[in-house]
């Protein structure tokens, strides 16, 4: 199971960004954990700066608003 | 296991909607009075009367400011890509106190920005040697300074406003972030924000996007903010066509005209504790301009309304010092107060 982590204050975008990771994830069938990583100091920890920000097995690979649905996919090809 | 295939729309494409909506925009931007008149001949009423002209600067002004909003946020969605927070700090970063306030007071109007990403950011600028006065200075013009504000005041006041609006917004800004740098509040930072500032990890460097991608923003920019902001207009501009059909002027004048001293101190006060968007305070704008409210006065309201709001004092709480906090505040509301006094005895 791939652990993936929402950065975000819990603002409408941070669950619209989590939906669509939950989403594109079951579709292929890949087992995902979602935390949610709402600590300023954790968030600001990840050098991350305008939120919702992503983070696959510990590595950011998404910052600022909703990502793209072909993005995530990416993220799980 | 099927999975449904999203193919990506390639670049000619979008260009060629891009140039078809373009046309579209202008056709329709060209015949907003005959648009207008023939709605207003529909029902049948004319335009010597109350009711007649007060619909008539309904159905003029909603299409108007409508297609002014979409097509700015959508050109202002595009030139935001080239602006990430990422690209900002680093054009920021290196610049020392003056050129450096007015540059992050400028690129505070063209990056994205989201009070809820607020404290991220603050973190971000900082930890890139970016001084605390340049940080605040785009703080402060961020929300302030935006396009739909701009847009507003442009359809509903025309671009005098507007500008004046633009040039004032960034005056306080930088000026405010002068004056906080200058003081050196430093170590008015929370514990753990100079914690992390002492020991940075890497930082994420933001992503690279082809033209499809940013026209695709640009849209994506127009369904949030548009699909957000549209009743608040709707509201506004009804609003304004009563007053424009019926409130005779020069109602408020006595009360928030030009020689009442008062005026823009009580209107920069009554603006701190409320919160509101850019959009939603047009409304109300609107209503006090078309009762003879001086425009200094109005102005000092509306900037106080959007840069100095509770719930945005709280988020920047969590990383400030109350008395950081008291002094943003207060900075920014003394040059909020100057700015529009000044305008009062100037116009």
């Amino acid at each position: 199971m791939r652990t993936i982590k929402i950065l975000g204050s819990g603002c409408a975008n941070c669950r619209r960004a989590a939906d669509l990771i939950e989403t594109v994830a079951a579709e292929r069938g890949i087992a995902i954990g979602i935390e949610k990583v709402t600590d300023f100091a954790a968030i600001a920890g990840y050098g991350v700066m305008s939120t919702p920000g992503v983070v696959i097995d510990d590595t950011v690979v998404h910052a600022g608003g909703v990502p793209s649905r072909e993005a995530v996919e990416g993220w799980f090809d | 296991m099927s999975s449904i295939v999203h193919r990506p729309i390639g670049t000619p494409t979008r260009l060629g909607i891009v140039a078809v909506s373009v046309i579209l925009w202008w056709l329709a931007y060209g015949h907003l009075t005959g648009f207008a008149d023939a709605l207003l001949a529909l029902t049948g009423l004319d335009r010597g009367t109350h009711l007649g002209e007060a619909l008539h600067f309904f159905l003029y002004d909603t299409p108007k400011v409508l297609l002014l909003l979409t097509g700015v946020v959508f050109v202002m969605g595009v030139i935001q890509t080239y602006f990430a927070p990422e690209r900002t700090r680093a054009l920021l970063s290196g610049h020392r106190a003056g050129v450096g306030n007015v540059l992050a007071a400028s690129l505070g109007v063209v990056t994205p920005f989201c009070s809820c990403s607020a404290v991220p950011l603050f973190i971000g600028f900082l930890s890139a040697g970016i001084p605390l006065g340049i940080t605040l200075s785009f703080l402060i013009a961020a929300p302030m300074v935006n396009e739909v504000a701009l847009v507003l005041l442009f359809g509903l006041f025309g671009w005098r406003v507007a500008a004046l609006y633009l040039v004032l917004g960034l005056a306080v800004a930088i000026v405010a972030g002068l004056v906080i740098g200058r003081l050196g509040m430093e170590r008015h930072l929370e514990d753990w924000v100079q914690a992390i500032l002492n020991g940075q990890k890497a930082q994420w460097q933001g992503d690279t996007m082809d033209t499809s991608q940013r026209i695709a923003a640009g849209t994506s920019h127009v369904r949030t903010i548009v699909g957000k902001v549209w009743p608040y207009v709707l509201v506004g501009i009804g609003l304004g066509a009563l007053i424009h059909g019926y409130v005779p002027e020069d109602f408020l004048a006595t009360f928030m005209g030009r020689d009442v001293w008062w005026a823009v101190p009580a209107a920069t006060l009554l603006g701190v504790p409320m919160y509101t968007n850019a959009a939603g305070i047009i409304p109300v704008v609107q209503a006090l301009i078309g009762k003879g409210a001086a425009l200094g006065t109005v102005l000092a309201f509306m900037m106080s309304v959007i840069a100095l709001s509770a719930p945005e004092m709280l988020i920047l709480r969590k990383a400030l010092k109350p008395p950081l906090i008291a002094t943003f505040v207060g900075v920014v509301a003394s040059g909020i107060l100057l700015v529009g006094t000044l305008f009062n005895l100037i116009l």
